[in-house]
């Protein structure tokens, strides 16, 4: 009943929740977009698998929020999934640690034809912070072949859907 | 109460011999021989009974020719941190270990053994911890002056899991790379039917060397790092590391920006709490809640990037200063911003606890006992939900002592009760900061740059899973010169490790949520 009630009274949060929290038209208007390319290239969703390699945990709190009800990026047809078998994308953060880069690449081969690759956060992209770190592989390009990056320490929700955008509208 | 009856008994009753080398307000260090290293420490717990805060070692072979060994034991009734310190030869590099009398010695002597070859002698276990042996080669040790990386992985070998044995028993591997969006380590699972016998959590995943990176950074550089080492709990450790540089540099940090430091530090603590409160409802499958919660949470991120610019509170802290503008309007929005957050909060927190088919999940869970966390060493929420009243904010207050602030604590330590803890913590987090909201006044950004000193000191904060402390050492130049830190995830795993016993396999996400320790905090 109370579950009922709230729902009521809560409406659709994807709108902006109040003037405090304005995310806008953008997010809508981005969405949008992002969704008629996945439902051309995609034929309607994309499934992409997230691996750790090393990351401060921010990167995953930001991954995750872009599936919250605000932003509710499932909406637009990006699925994010548990096997690598069930992925078209590989989605990477982390400077890749020495210990993880073997589980990486048998992520990556676990994946069915065809996939592709992107980093996401300054360390994925060439170690960032962890350049110089003797346990880290300095960025996943140099483990598995990367496609796209999508910078930031960490990138928005916003940001990531916004960048994602840019790489399928080219792709 | 006088922390000198302490000493007084050791050098009375043990008769062992010391000397005090550096006293400050929060510190006390003792050098003994080495020889007397196990008997004073074993004193120091039981004097103090607290677990073993951190121990650690230290390369001075180019100094003076040895290697150093500290153990650092708090007393909150005494409000001391006592270091034991040692000297070690380099030509013998061991030490009698602690781990059989202390259970809490353990995995920093595993520690010490990898990153320095120094020998825990009598240890039972001295498997390496985050260099994995699969891929890192024996005898390069990364905190040694004198390491070099190694270019082939050169001689290796496999991992040995603690194995059970007998009719029916059956193993099931979890890991590294897990279902959900989250960080890696192996969860090693031995059941007889459905009940977990033995959880052995492998973990160092994402072991980056941070403590190696730290060293020869000056002390601006090294923040950043601070801030990278885990992303939910970054202001939490920016602080802890900002403490000890300024306690080394004698750098007097003004009321107003310990209060503000502290107003950010408990938001940090909120946003977590509320999306480990929505992980929990996540993992007994009851969605209504955890999208709840994860709207609460986005809301305090946007917050955050309101006030500070930065959803996770990077860039904020500075040395002896908040790199930040403060003004009446933050303030406003603040509070607006609370009212409304807390309205939700109540919302969730009656959903949550009105609901029997969760309590019954929830309720007799994954029991922590007293005992077992005491011996654990366990520190902060976990704990407390166990009954043991640890809290730095109350141990050692500093601005938090004039806040009306109550330190919460459970007796069963079930899920349950560290779900109440968060729920507790959560409401207690946004009373201190309308209490601070209500004293601090509008300041600007502070620039400042200063003199470092030589000189080492701890820094600590009770970040939203524990104690979080920072010894830092600077060397002649201003630069760091060793960095130890303790995670509160750190001790905590274990504690994991030994809540699921009894309980079944789907039940571990649960009480793995419960807990929500560091990855990248643990592993460094």
């Amino acid at each position: 009943m109370r579950i009922l009630k709230n729902r009521i009274l809560k409406g659709i949060v994807t709108k902006p929740l109040d003037k405090n929290f304005v995310l806008g038209e953008e997010l809508e208007i981005v969405g949008a977009e992002l969704k008629k390319i996945i439902q051309e290239k995609f034929s309607r969703s994309l499934h992409v698998r997230e691996v750790d390699t090393g990351s401060c945990g921010a990167c995953e709190s930001e991954i995750i929020a872009t599936t919250n009800p605000i932003y509710d990026i499932q909406r637009f047809g990006v699925s994010f999934v548990a096997s690598p078998r069930h992925a078209d994308c590989l989605l990477v953060t982390g400077p890749v640690s020495k210990n993880m880069a073997l589980a990486l690449k048998k992520t990556y081969e676990a994946m069915p034809q065809p996939k592709f690759v992107i980093t996401l956060g300054h360390c994925a992209l060439d170690g960032g912070i962890f350049k110089e770190a003797y346990y880290t592989e300095k960025g996943v390009k140099n483990i598995i072949p990367v496609t796209f990056h999508i910078p930031g320490c960490p990138p928005k929700p916003l940001d990531i859907m916004k960048a994602l955008l840019s790489f399928l509208k080219k792709a | 109460m006088d922390y000198k009856i302490i000493l007084k008994e050791i050098s009375e009753k043990l008769g062992i011999e010391y000397s005090l080398f550096l006293l400050r307000d929060d510190e006390v260090y003792l050098k003994v021989k080495l020889d007397d290293f196990k008997n004073i420490c074993l004193a120091l717990h039981k004097l103090t009974s607290s677990p073993i805060a951190s121990l650690f070692a230290l390369d001075v072979r180019k100094e003076k020719g040895i290697f150093e060994i500290y153990c650092s034991v708090m007393s909150a009734k005494y409000k001391k941190w006592f270091f034991v310190v040692a000297e070690i030869t380099q030509d013998n590099p061991k030490f009698n270990s602690l781990a059989k009398e202390i259970y809490s010695a353990s995995l920093f002597e595993r520690e010490i053994k990898e990153m320095f070859g120094i020998e825990p002698v009598g240890n039972p276990d001295v498997r390496p911890l985050r260099l994995h042996s699969e891929i890192w080669p024996k005898g390069a040790y990364p905190l040694r002056k004198d390491f070099n990386k190694p270019e082939a992985p050169g001689k290796t070998e496999d991992y040995v899991f603690n194995k059970v044995e007998g009719e029916g028993i059956f193993e099931v591997p979890v890991g590294p790379v897990h279902a959900g969006i989250i960080g890696p380590g192996h969860f090693h699972f031995s059941c007889a039917g459905e009940p977990i016998i033995n959880l052995e959590i492998r973990l160092g995943f994402t072991h980056r060397g941070i403590e190696k990176l730290f060293e020869g950074k000056n002390v601006y550089d090294a923040l950043r790092i601070s801030e990278c080492l885990s992303g939910d709990a970054s202001f939490a450790n920016s602080l802890s590391y900002s403490c000890a540089v300024e306690k080394i540099a004698g750098i007097e940090v003004s009321e107003n920006t310990r209060m503000l430091r502290a107003i950010f530090l408990e938001l940090e603590r909120m946003y977590n709490h509320i999306n480990d409160i929505g992980g929990i409802a996540v993992d007994v499958g009851f969605s209504f809640p955890a999208s709840l919660a994860s709207i609460i949470k986005e809301n305090i991120l946007q917050l955050n990037e309101k006030v500070t610019s930065n959803r996770y509170l990077k860039n904020v802290n500075s040395i002896g200063a908040i790199a930040i503008n403060w003004d009446k309007d933050k303030t406003q929005a603040l509070r607006e911003s609370l009212k409304k957050i807390y309205k939700d909060f109540k919302e969730i927190k009656e959903i949550l606890l009105s609901s029997v088919s969760f309590m019954d999940r929830v309720d007799g869970t994954g029991v922590l006992k007293k005992k077992t966390a005491e011996d654990l060493g366990a520190t902060g929420l976990a704990a407390r939900a166990s009954g043991i009243a640890v809290d730095l904010r109350k141990d050692f207050p500093g601005i938090y002592a004039k806040a009306d602030f109550n330190p919460i604590k459970q007796e069963t330590g079930d899920c349950l009760a560290r779900l109440n803890m968060r729920l507790a913590e959560f409401e207690e987090s946004i009373k201190l900061i309308y209490w601070f909201l209500d004293r601090i006044t509008p300041q600007a950004a502070a620039q400042n740059s200063y003199n470092i000193k030589e000189g080492f000191a701890l820094g600590f904060t009770e970040a939203w899973r524990g104690a979080l402390t920072y010894w830092v050492k600077i060397n002649k130049e201003g630069l760091i010169e060793r960095c130890k830190i303790t995670d509160p995830s750190f001790l905590n795993w274990q504690a994991l490790s030994f809540c699921v016993l009894g309980d079944i396999i789907p039940d571990f996400p649960l009480c793995n949520k419960s807990f929500d320790l560091s990855y990248s905090g643990n592993d460094l």
